[in-house]
């Protein structure tokens, strides 16, 4: 890792124009391969001590772009710089060193602790790996975790079944941290907890994030859980970026249809109105429709948007981006809509 | 309403056989869902929703069974039935879509040939007038292309689209009830969406029953006319589906309801800490004595430790188990 980047010192993590491609199919020397462009054209900027939530319907790319982050994707194009440092056109060689920068916190607490280890082991092996060998700091550090994630040191003897999805949970966070990461992917990661827990974990994050002085890239559907943590907010549409600003921005004046729709598709418990519907499913990436990528799903779409190429993200005076060819008009409509008695 | 209703169910009680003895996974579970009506069952895994379920379609199997209590759909008792009786009425008068339409359907069958078995098993049809029914039936889903999408697997069509086929599926005989477990949990919000409001206009437009069964008491709360929310194999409290969210009585409705960041309070009220409900939710061997709730409850005192709370009846309708209700 080299090449120190001085623009913007309060920027930890930037992504430029990430794309990340795989080949499918095709047969004897690759004839008839196509190419799956699961990222496409991707640039993110996080801030040091923010939350940047990442929202899109599954199959946008939001994963893919979490594992690049990570270094366990091969970006087919484009940089990704953490912390001043690039880490993208590279194998595998700095994998460690960009361990100790970036970590994830997984979804499915059960599926991701490995059954057979205590939970020491667990939060050992990083450190015995980053050459942490002296066995009083290990035990420290150790403790000192399970403490900062709301668990005991002495259950650190125990196996993953013998808690709860709660506090497996805790334990992945703490296994995240025990590193000192400065950047933590939370993916997903309190959708596979009971109802009455999340909160729990929520809150803990959120805590975790303040006394460690972390930043975080929340990957969610659950709109609710991305508004109450989020400094900004990304959507993602089938591999790209269609709309990014300040969390408020995005919640209160949702510039882009598809984050329109994503918002008035949530049910409102108050009231027992019909659910605003899109019409269609996300389109195969394979075989990306003509034009915005949205279009075939939009109810504001023309002739333009269904012939041209994609249009560009255009970035508004206040920072808020947006890519669609009609954005104008349907803020001027929405505008004149909220204004209306 | 008047008359019979379309569902009832009075102190049912559903069994556990771990081996050595039996606990009761379900118990005390009464309601009842006229024709027509929309009705929500809301809890945490493991609290007995879907057991409910399964023994109002008679799909319990060992190591659970039903304890004691009774079922009657229109009327008749329907917890003994033999296992002819039973699948006479499943899919027929009473039908069910889950969770997960990948495992729910038939992986080496065509969708249509899915569909029209109702129609060969149920109404007496030959398969060509059932294929023919298959395609119409495909159709009333809003499924694009039927009479192509008829001979696909389930494999190749998208999560909504399988969850489409099992609606048609479901309501292919015209049932009374439509029971859907989990039906959009697996799928984006933009398709749940689109299932729910197909759901929803095609059971009213059939005078079709819905128990919906979710742990997601927003989605339910739009979707239902009433709600019951359960705890640790009980009903806790049962509402109109607009007050169990604007004014829960019980401690744990309450707990859950402030519990979730909802879409637009951190613009309206900045963010404020979530509150959480202490503790996790018991195993069915661990079941506390007295209320269920007592050890994560704030309320909770000396009672609510021993006694099992009655079901009290509310001024604004509904009822309510706690021995401390607001």
């Amino acid at each position: 890792m080299h090449e120190p980047d001085r623009a913007g010192d309060d920027l930890i993590l930037s992504v430029e124009d990430l794309a990340v491609h795989f080949p499918v199919g095709g047969g004897l020397f690759g004839r008839g391969q196509r190419l799956l462009r699961a990222v496409d054209g991707v640039s993110l900027k996080l801030k040091r001590g923010e939350c940047l939530g990442l929202v899109g319907e599954s199959g946008s790319g939001k994963s893919t772009v979490a594992l690049s982050i990570l270094g366990l994707l091969a970006p087919t194009r484009g940089r990704i710089v953490l912390d001043g440092q690039v880490v993208t056109s590279r194998p595998s060689g700095d994998r460690k060193a960009l361990a100790r920068i970036v970590q994830m916190v997984f979804q499915d607490p059960y599926a991701s602790l490995n059954p057979r280890q205590t939970v020491r082991r667990t939060l050992e092996d990083p450190l015995r790996v980053h050459g942490v060998t002296a066995k009083s700091e290990i035990e420290d550090r150790v403790a000192t975790m399970l403490r900062h994630v709301g668990l005991r040191p002495e259950q650190a003897d125990r196996y993953p079944h013998e808690f709860s999805g709660g506090q497996r949970q805790r334990i992945g966070i703490a296994r995240a941290l025990i590193l000192n990461p400065r950047i933590v992917i939370c993916d997903e990661p309190v959708s596979a907890l009971d109802v009455s827990i999340r909160a729990q974990i929520i809150n803990l994050l959120l805590e975790l994030k303040e006394t460690l002085g972390l930043s975080y890239i929340m990957i969610s559907h659950d709109l609710g859980v991305v508004e109450h943590m989020s400094d900004r907010v990304a959507v993602m549409y089938l591999g790209r970026i269609v709309e990014n600003g300040d969390w408020r921005e995005i919640f209160e004046r949702p510039a882009h249809p598809y984050t329109q729709a994503l918002i008035a598709a949530i049910p409102d418990p108050l009231h027992h109105a019909p659910l605003a519907t899109t019409g269609g499913d996300l389109p195969n990436p394979l075989n990306p429709p003509n034009g915005c990528a949205f279009s075939p799903r939009c109810r504001y779409a023309e002739d333009l948007c269904r012939h041209e190429p994609g249009p560009a993200l255009e970035t508004r005076p206040d920072g808020h981006t947006v890519r669609c060819w009609r954005s104008e008009e349907i803020s001027a409509m929405s505008a004149a809509l909220a204004s209306s008695p | 309403m008047t008359g019979t209703p379309l569902i009832e169910v009075e102190d049912l009680r559903i069994d556990l056989d771990d081996g050595s003895r039996r606990v009761a996974a379900a118990e005390s579970i009464s309601f009842r869902i006229d024709r027509g009506e929309t009705f929500g069952l809301v809890g945490e895994s493991g609290c007995g929703k879907s057991i409910t379920a399964l023994a109002l379609i008679g799909l319990l199997r060992p190591p659970l069974s039903i304890g004691g209590g009774v079922i009657r759909f229109d009327g008749r008792e329907i917890q003994h039935l033999s296992a002819a009786a039973q699948r006479d009425l499943r899919g027929n008068r009473i039908a069910m879509i889950f969770q997960e339409p990948m495992t729910a359907l038939n992986p080496v069958s065509p969708v249509g040939r899915q569909i029209a078995e109702m129609f060969v098993l149920h109404k007496g049809k030959s398969w060509r007038e059932a294929n023919q029914l298959a395609v119409e039936a495909l159709a009333s889903v809003r499924v694009p292309a039927p009479e192509r999408r008829v001979n696909d697997y389930p494999h190749q069509l998208s999560g909504g689209m399988r969850q489409r086929v099992m609606i048609a599926i479901a309501l292919a005989c015209g049932p009374d009830l439509l029971i859907a477990d989990e039906p959009t949990t697996a799928l984006d919000v933009t398709v749940q969406a689109e299932i729910i409001e197909l759901m929803r206009n095609l059971c009213a437009e059939r005078g079709t029953a819905i128990l919906m069964i979710s742990h997601d008491l927003g989605l339910v709360a739009n979707v239902c006319r009433r709600v019951a929310v359960m705890y640790a194999g009980r009903i806790v409290e049962e509402r109109g589906s607009a007050d169990i969210f604007s004014a829960p009585s019980h401690p744990y409705t309450q707990g859950l309801v402030a519990s979730l960041p909802r879409l637009g309070s951190r613009a309206a009220l900045g963010r404020t800490r979530l509150k959480e409900i202490a503790g996790v939710v018991p195993a069915i061997s661990h079941f506390p004595d007295g209320c269920r709730f007592n050890p994560r409850c704030t309320q909770a005192t000396d009672i609510c430790r021993t006694v099992v709370p009655t079901a009290d009846f509310l001024e604004a309708g509904g009822l309510v188990r706690c021995h401390h209700h607001a």
